[in-house]
This record gives C-alpha cells, structure tokens and sequence, in this order.
C-alpha cells in the first residue's frame, strides 16, 4: 500500500471522525482486592480449591482454638477446676494441671533442695549451644571444646554428685522429665558427631576390613527400628558386660541413643565427603599432608560446613526419637507426662488431652527452632557459594 | 639418599610403608573386634548360666497364653508363641502397605499442594508439614488414640439406619456376610482386571502405532466394577449385609476397624506423608521450567504435561527418598507398639519376651525380620533405579 486514499473518498469504507469514548480503566493490577483476586480467586477451580481451603482451615481451627483457649481453664488448685459443670457444659484444656506439673515436666523426681544443680546446667547448656550455633561468634573452637567436652564431664559430676567437694549424689533413678530428655538428645548429639566421622571416613577407607566393619555397623543399625536397639541394649547389655559393671537402665540406653544416632551422622557426613570434588582430596596430598593431617585440616572443615544444615537436621530427627526411650522404662518427659495422668487429684477428661497438646507444643517448638536454623545456615551457605 | 638413581624404589622404613601400615591396623582392628565379641560372648554364656536360662527358640512350640485384639490369622489362647510372632509380623507388614498407599495418596496431594498458585492452598500445605514433621511420632500417636478414645462409648450411641457407628471401641459398619455363589462374584472381579490389563496394553501400543487414544477409564470402571456387578444381579444376590447388632453391653462381634489400628494407621499416615510431601516438592521443583513451557508449546494441557512430561522426569528424584520414606514408615510401626497395637515389637519382644524371658533370640529374630525388609527394599529399588536412570551418552 503505498497510495493513501485521501480522506472521506469513497474508497475508504470506514473512517471515525470523533475521537472514542475513553474504556474504563484496567482492573486494579496492585493492591489488597488485586492480590485476593490473584493468588485466590483467578480461576473457577482456584476459587473451588480456595473454598475447601477455607472449610478445611475453618474446621481444623474451630475445634483447636476454643479447646486450646477460649473454653481453656488457666488457674485452678485441682480436678474441680477442670470438670464440667451445669454453668460450664463445655470445657477446654486444662492449663492449670500443666502449671501445677511443670516442675515435675522439667526436673522429673529430682530432689528439691538440690534442682539448683540442674538450672546451672541448664545455664551452661544455653551458654554452649549459642556459642556453638551463633556463626559470627569470637573463639568458636573454644565453643566446640567447652560443648563437646567440658559440658559433658561437668554435667556427670553435676547432676550424680561429687561427694568429696559437697555435691551429694543423686542416683539416675531421680533424674526425669525434660531433664533425661535434654541428657539423651545431648549425649546422643556429643557422641555422634565423633563417632558418625570415624564411621564416615571409614566407610570411605581404602583398607577393606575397615570399610567391612563400618559399612555392616551403618547399614546393620540403619536397618532396625530404634526400639529393637533400645530394647536390644536393655536386655542384652548387662548380659554382654562384665557382670560386676552392671549399667544402669539410663545409661544403656544412652548407648542404644548413641550407636543409633552415630550410624545415621556417618551418612550425613558421607554426603559431605562424596561433595568435595577430588582435587581436593589430591590437594591435600601433594601438599605432604598425612591422611589425618589432610582430613582435619582441608577436607573435614569444608565436608562439614557444607552438610551443616543437614547436620542440624539429622539432630532434629534425634531430638525427636528421644521419646521412643519411654518404651524402656526411662523417665524421660513423656513418661513423666504419663505418670501425671495417672494422678487422681487432676483426673479429668482432658488432663491427657492438655498434657499432650503441651509435650507436642514443646516438641514442635524446639525442632521447628532447629530447623529455621538449619534453614538460615542453608541460605548463607549459598550465599557465600554465589560469589 | 643422595646417590639414588632414577627407577630405583626409594627405601622407606616398614613403619611408613603404607601397605604394612594399612595392613597392621587392620589385624589389630579384627583382633579387637574379636576380643569384644569373644569377651561379650564369654560373659553373656555365664550369665545365663547363673540365671539358668537356656537360650534357645525352643519355646516357638510351646502353647503362648495370651489373647490378640487384631489379627489376620487364627489365634487363640491356645496358639503358639511361633503363631504369635506370625500374628504380630502379618500386622507390621499389613497396616505398613496400608499404610504406604494412603501416605504415598496425602503425601503427593500435598506436595502438590505446597506448589500451587493459591495463597491459601500452599500456606495450608506448608504448615500440614511444618507442624507435623516437627512433633515426634510417638507424641501424635498417643495424641491420636487419646482422641479416639473420647469418642463416645458404645452403649450410648443411638441406632441409626445407616448401621455406622463410630465408638470408643472402633468403627462399626455392617459387613458383608457371603452365601453360596458369590465366588462367581470373585470370578468375575479377576477376570475384569485380567482383560482390563489385556485392554490397557492393547491401547498403549495402538497410540503408539496410530496415535490414537483410547478412554481407558470408562472401560476400567465397566470391566473392574461393572463386571462383577453384573455377576451380583447374574447369581441372584448372594451377599447380604449383617447390620451391627446392639446389646446391652456394646455391639456384638469385633469393630470392622478397631481403635488401635485406626490410631497406629492415621498416626503413621498423616506423619509419613508430611516427609513424601517434601521430597515429592523437591522432586517437582527438580525439574526445570523449560520442560513445562516445551510441554506447553506443544499443545498439552496443564494436567497433561503434569502426567506425561513433568511427573516421569520427577519421579527420577522422588523415587530413592521416597523408598526411605516408606522403610521408616514400616520401622516407625513399631511404635504403634505404644498404643496397644499387636504389632511385631508390641507381641514378640513385648508379650512373648516378658513370658519367656528369651532375650537373645527374641531380639535376633526381631532384627533379623526389620533387616531383612530393609535389605529387600534397598535392593529391589536400586534395580528399579538402575532401569529407571537417566542414559547419560
């Protein structure tokens, strides 16, 4: 077309004249109703699967919220307060019993006039654990030392008891609740990481024995349920030992925890290990290095930095069977939650509703906590990676 | 040292010979390794001595006692502790497969869930696995059969027409009762998913002959259901539905499904299935966005382009972990052990240990039994893997 008709000639079929009528302006792109109308309503089967979102969230909610708070009892000195009457058909959770048990949650049959002991251990536990989980923090080798070591031996002498400088021993019988829970997750957490690194770099070894004996204890432990080794552990330790050690139930199921938690650390760790590529290893040793040498100076630090998060995971995982050690007999919090059922004084038709809707919410709480770390420590990861 | 000539092996002590050192600390880890085991042994056979207990299996014959609520084979007081274990085994492995497909089902539907363009949908799917995967199992298993147990008691539900009654005892619905004939019903049940299997075979070659598709779901209803519906009405009725029978005491007869199993079955569903949601989000996100806009382009429909480009390529991710999922699943049965659930642990190393106070064996066998399910999975699912594998040229 390079002839242009002149205007209003007949060739031109159409020609508008006046100016259009403005059109109404777009829907709104930004904005509360914009967003809504995006992420909730853009389409017929968005707008049904937003409906049963809904119903599904109302009735979740509907029958958490008023038990956990609204139709709640918060104070009270017993049962009475937590029972239905003619005024108070409906009755919700019974806060009160909770308050009443909390120090029993926390120090389980400890005696009182010596609980003292388990706050300052309490005490150093945040200490360490803040200096060893705050990444920026000075001397953090120090960290590991007082976490990994002093920690430990001072919490044994803590909480059995040094006679000989005033410390009265208070035999593992009393230890219980929240108390045994931290102890099993912490020795658990202590002997895992050392251990899950020997098993790790053993599995990775060159010498076929070695590797034999790490990959049938790894795979031997990753096979059966927790249970069959703590029951295992339960019953066949004081048959295996010395008859004159005699170990007491708290500790072999320590042992059970430990070898359990060790197997499932190796494989964290070996996922470390097989990242690094294999310049790194060579590296190590055209540099002179022995293979020790070479491991906890160039491939450990890095292997572990870059499965931390996994590291953390794997902790919340153990954090998590510690409960499983009520099935043999251990006082830990959840046989401490048991035991309070079992107390006339707050018997209810809630009391075990609450006790556990509690244990879940103090669970929930230090695992969620853990995991947003490892989360966190994930993103800074790959940030320092992108550079 | 200085006048070494090239080719020559340098001379090096036996205490910095690699070899003799690897081989040193070999013998001495298999010697320690056997001075434990010999030590453990030692010990264990001289306090059995002293308790005068002879380990052996030899109580597997000997008459067990004990009732069990749940069971698929016949027991009574009068069985077997050997039929107790196979009671307790044919549980584990029964309410573990139920267990996978329903995990596996949820699992999926929030995985996808936690993908989707609705706000709501994927905030819901979120917290589901942030607040399940973050409370240990054994609490929402108590948690769960404490709920049930609030349900209310037998005798004071109302009859309904329905004859469905949910009580503190279990689920009550009315049972079938088959009479003479309706095996024909069975018959025909095979013989629909025979031909339908024959009919899906022969659709998948015809499009991959012809591109032609065939509506395999109308035909898989009419050969799976229709079929064996037709044989219903064909042999006159045979089956009849025995409503629950209420007495003053309760219903009579067993709960079609009882306390215990709905508690182990929920509790272990509901928390496998938050794990399968996060790998099969991770599997999805695998796979990169070019692979949907290429399914787009090429015309297939969002569902389409989900089942035929993205799922397979995902399923190459999701398949390892989700086979972990599904062995901690069958290892985290056992704490349905805790509820009273007659599973392996809760009748062999719980009942039958206690009576016979047979430690050893008991507990070898018990590991023996998770071992080998584990052994088997890891091996079947690394074939299953190896075919499945992208071919790398």
């Amino acid at each position: 077309m390079t002839m242009t008709a002149p205007l209003n000639s007949p060739q031109v079929s159409y020609v508008r004249t006046a100016s259009a009528e403005a059109l109404p302006p777009p829907t709104k792109t930004s904005g509360a109703a914009a967003w809504i109308r995006d992420n909730l309503f853009s389409s017929v089967g968005n707008t049904l699967l937003t409906l049963i979102g809904i119903a599904l969230a109302y009735v979740v909610l509907s029958a958490i919220i008023p038990f956990m708070f609204t139709n709640a009892t918060f104070t009270g000195a017993n049962r009475d307060a937590c029972i239905a009457t003619a005024n108070r058909p409906v009755i919700g959770a019974c806060w009160a019993y909770v308050a009443t048990y909390m120090n029993y949650f926390v120090y389980g049959s400890y005696p009182i006039d010596q609980r003292w002991r388990v706050d300052i251990l309490y005490a150093m536990f945040v200490f360490g654990a803040t200096w060893m989980l705050w990444l920026d923090a000075p001397k953090r080798g120090l960290g590991a030392l007082f976490f990994f070591v002093i920690l430990p031996v001072s919490a044994f002498f803590l909480l059995h008891g040094l006679p000989a400088i005033g410390l009265e021993t208070v035999t593992t019988e009393r230890w219980g609740g929240m108390l045994v829970t931290f102890i099993v997750a912490i020795v658990g957490i202590v002997v895992s990481l050392p251990f899950g690194i020997l098993l790790a770099l053993g599995r990775r070894s060159n010498l076929p024995i070695v590797k034999m004996f790490c990959v049938l204890f790894i795979e031997f432990v990753r096979g059966v349920p927790l249970i069959t080794v703590l029951f295992a552990a339960n019953f066949m330790l004081p048959l295996f030992l010395p008859p004159e050690w005699n170990p007491d139930r708290l500790l072999r199921a320590l042992v059970a925890v430990a070898l359990f938690s060790s197997a499932y650390m190796a494989e964290v760790v070996r996922a470390g290990l097989q990242a690094l590529p294999k310049g790194q290893y060579e590296g190590a040793d055209a540099m002179g290095l022995s293979y020790w040498q070479g491991m906890r100076l160039i491939i450990l630090p890095q292997a572990l930095k870059a499965t931390l998060p996994n590291i953390v995971n794997s902790n919340v995982a153990l954090f998590k069977d510690t409960t499983l050690v009520s099935t043999v007999g251990i006082f830990d919090f959840v046989t401490a939650l048991q035991a309070s059922f079992k107390n006339p004084e707050w018997a209810t038709s809630v009391t075990s509703t609450t006790g556990l809707l509690f244990a879940a919410s103090f669970y929930f709480v230090c695992c969620f906590g853990m995991s947003k770390y490892a989360n966190f420590i994930e993103k800074r990861l790959a940030k320092a990676d992108k550079r | 040292m200085t006048n070494m000539t090239v080719g020559d092996k340098p001379k090096i002590s036996p205490f910095y010979d690699p070899k003799v050192r690897g081989l040193f600390f070999q013998v001495l880890m298999l010697a320690l390794v056997a001075l434990g085991v010999f030590i453990a042994y030692r010990n264990a056979v001289e306090g059995l001595r002293r308790q005068g207990v002879v380990s052996s299996l030899g109580f597997w014959d000997s008459v067990a006692g004990f009732p069990i609520s749940f069971k698929l084979i016949p027991f009574t007081e009068l069985s077997t502790y050997g039929t107790a274990f196979w009671v307790g085994l044919i549980n584990t492995l029964f309410v573990s497969a139920i267990g996978i497909v329903l995990a596996t089902i949820l699992g999926f539907i929030i995985g996808v869930a936690r993908l989707s363009t609705n706000w709501l949908v994927s905030k819901l799917a979120y917290w589901y696995v942030q607040i399940i995967r973050n409370i240990p199992l054994l609490i929402q298993l108590i948690l769960i059969a404490d709920i049930l147990q609030h349900l209310p008691n037998t005798n004071e539900l109302k009859e309904n027409s329905l004859g469905i009654y949910l009580s503190n005892k279990g689920l009550f619905t009315p049972q079938p009762d088959f009479l003479g004939g309706s095996q024909y019903i069975f018959y025909a049940l095979l013989a629909g998913l025979a031909l339908f299997i024959a009919v899906y075979y022969w659709a998948k070659d015809r499009q991959t002959k012809t591109g032609q598709q065939t509506p395999l779901l109308p035909i898989f209803l009419g050969l799976v259901f229709g079929l064996p519906l037709v044989a219903f009405f064909a042999t006159g009725m045979p089956v009849q539905m025995q409503y629950p029978v209420k007495t003053r005491f309760g219903f009579q007869g067993d709960a079609t499904l009882q306390l215990e199993f709905v508690a182990a079955l929920v509790g272990l569903v509901v928390y496998t299935a938050a794990f399968i949601a996060e790998v099969v989000r991770a599997g999805i996100i695998s796979v990169s966005k070019g692979q949907t806009e290429a399914a787009g382009a090429l015309g297939l429909s969002p569902s389409q382009s989900l089942k035929l480009v993205i799922v397979p390529q995902a399923m190459r991710v999701i398949l390892p972990p989700l086979t972990n999922q599904y062995l901690n699943l069958t290892k985290n049965s056992t704490l349905a052990s805790v509820i009273a659930f007659p599973e392996l642990v809760q009748v062999f190393t719980g009942t039958v240990l206690n009576q016979t106070n047979q430690a050893i064996p008991i507990m070898g066998v018990t590991m023996l039994v998770y071992l080998t399910i584990s052994l088997i999975t890891s091996f079947l699912m690394n074939n299953f893997n190896k075919r499945m594998a992208l071919r790398e040229r």
